[in-house]
């Protein structure tokens, strides 16, 4: 462990749907926020200070919009930090939270995370015009598909493995009712012939655009030890990065990926990650995402993460249950969807995931992912405080 | 009458920029508006990039030498892209492709042309096709596209590791 210990007070997210008209981002933050300090049994007046993290300002296009988030947070008086990294901003945003209170800054951290996708156009924000290179990405999507196709055929995956993640994940989102795409008739048949986007990438293989916000108090030993809440230690932390064009660079297996991967583990003290992870939450945008970062994150031999989607070990009975909530392929408010893979498992080993819940979890892996697959945040939580 | 309440408004934002690339890539664009593919090799790993930053990423040292790279190349992956975006100016569906032009150690995204959509494939060998040489300007679209050479596709080991 690094620095003193830090635990999982409480949780809250919002309903992830396309359009929240009903609100603006303040009120959606304070949705959220409510929640977590509400399943903690505290109040704003207990907070310290706020860490909140978004994706790019432009996918709303409100620059620097923590600044009149103050107030709806509570912050007014007290510190208030965003954090910028990609699509792995809610899980580097929890890791600050973590680090201010793992470092004996502060007793109690409130961190919130969202992005209000209908409120602008994330896809016209990726699609950047620049005299290096001609304008062909569409979205993310575009940026993905051949790093896909390298890894369907560097692992010679059979096709059908994207189908099967997707049939996995939003089977499970069904069970959870803060997860935007609830299909409860989505079949084989109707992914396989949903149009293909981004070939080899369909349309039912994609996340969704969402409105959401997600919330964690994250407290000192004191504070989780003083709490008549069930809480989630939090084991270990890491974060990493690689530069986007370097050359060489492994953009299917990811170096900084498996160096944030070992990092957690060794602060975690777990040396077996299939055996010793009783479940995890990993950032799945585009179906295909869930055998590669099976690889990357060595629960799986490199070429052979897409057995373990084919013979239901990632199913919710299987030996490794992964993303249970639904993934970011049922919920996708950007900024937030790492938040909501940290807040998910921290809510397994809580025992507090309601219907999705994973029998008996006392350790779980929290994972994002972001940019170019150039940054990556992790989390390991257990249900036992840390030795 | 009542009327329907106000939830929010539609107002189109810009964003206008004036790009300053910078030594090598300012080099690399003087290159294209001449018709050249120009990168940098890194003297610590020796990886030639196109185009060229002010130094190597992974070594964190200056650019050295500067290297003319080919404007011929291998397809080493691909997307067929069938949605529509904004600022959108190729028909649907194009093949975004992602070359490595023979003598660079990276790869390009670059348009395929040329190939019914349907036959492109990893490993095929392209050309660049240049706009027309009264129409090149200090960009990257000078290529148009790339279209496939009349040669066999290139082996899997020699470009996996660019995929
Ligand atoms: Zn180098």
């Amino acid at each position: 462990m690094s620095g003193q210990l830090a635990a999982v007070l409480g949780t809250g997210q919002t309903k992830h749907v396309a359009k929240r008209d009903d609100v603006s981002i303040a009120g959606l933050v304070r949705e959220a926020a409510d929640r977590a300090l509400e399943d903690a049994g505290l109040t704003y007046a207990d907070i310290d200070a706020v860490v909140i993290g978004k994706a790019p300002d432009m996918f709303e296009g409100v620059m620097m919009p923590e600044l009149y988030l103050a107030e709806a947070l509570g912050a007014i008086g007290k510190p208030l930090i965003r954090v910028h990294t990609a699509g792995s901003v809610g899980g580097s945003t929890a890791i600050v939270a973590t680090h201010l209170v793992q470092a004996g800054v502060h007793e109690r951290v409130l961190t919130v995370a969202f992005e209000k996708q209908s409120e602008s156009n994330a896809m016209w924000a990726l699609s950047i015009k620049i005299p290096f290179s001609q304008p062909l990405v569409a979205g993310a999507g575009g940026y993905f598909a051949p790093i896909i196709r390298g890894y369907i055929r560097k692992a010679d995956a059979p096709l059908d493995t994207g189908f099967q993640v997707v049939l996995k994940d939003r089977l499970n989102a069904l069970k959870n009712p803060y997860a935007h795409l609830h299909q409860p008739d989505i079949s084989m048949e109707q992914i396989i012939e949903s149009p293909l986007l981004w070939d080899p990438i369909r349309y039912a293989e994609t996340c969704p655009s969402s409105d959401g916000a997600a919330a964690m108090v994250i407290g000192s030993e004191r504070a989780a030890d003083a709490s008549s809440r069930p809480v989630a230690w939090i084991h270990g932390t890491a974060v990493r990065s690689e530069p986007t064009m370097g050359a060489g660079r492994d953009r299917v297996n990811p170096h900084a990926g498996r160096d944030c991967a070992k990092a957690v583990y060794a602060e975690a003290g777990i040396t077996d990650p299939f055996r010793e992870i009783d479940c995890a939450e990993i950032y799945v945008p585009f179906s295909w995402f869930e055998p590669m970062w099976l690889e990357n994150l060595g629960f799986a031999e490199e070429g052979t993460g897409w057995k373990m989607v084919h013979d239901g070990t990632t199913a919710l009975d299987g030996d490794l249950p992964i993303n249970m909530s639904g993934g970011v392929l049922s919920s996708n408010p950007i900024g937030a969807s790492g938040m909501i893979r940290f807040l998910e498992v921290a809510n397994q080993v809580r025992g507090t995931a309601g219907e999705h819940q994973v029998d008996g979890a006392r350790k779980a892996l929290g994972h994002a992912y972001g940019g170019g697959s150039q940054f990556f945040a992790m989390w390991v939580v257990g249900k036992d405080k840390p030795k | 009458m009542t009327a329907e309440p106000i939830t929010g408004i539609v107002t189109p934002i810009r964003l206008d920029y004036t790009y300053t690339p910078g030594t090598s890539p300012s080099q690399f664009l003087r290159g294209m508006k001449e018709g050249r593919i120009l990168g940098r090799r890194c003297p610590s790993c020796a990886k030639v990039y196109v185009p060229p930053r002010g130094g190597c990423p992974m070594c964190g040292v200056e650019f050295a030498e500067e290297v003319r790279v080919a404007d011929t190349g291998t397809l080493v992956t691909f997307a067929v892209v069938n949605v529509n975006f904004a600022n959108r100016v190729i028909d649907l569906p194009y093949v975004s492709g992602e070359v490595r032009f023979d003598g660079s150690d990276t790869t390009s995204m670059v348009l395929v042309q040329g190939i019914p959509v349907d036959q492109v494939r990893m490993g095929m060998r392209v050309k660049a096709h240049w706009l027309p040489r009264d129409e090149w300007d200090f960009t990257f679209a000078n290529i148009d596209y790339v279209e496939p050479l009349d040669e066999p596709d290139a082996d899997y080991e020699s470009y996996k590791e660019f995929v």
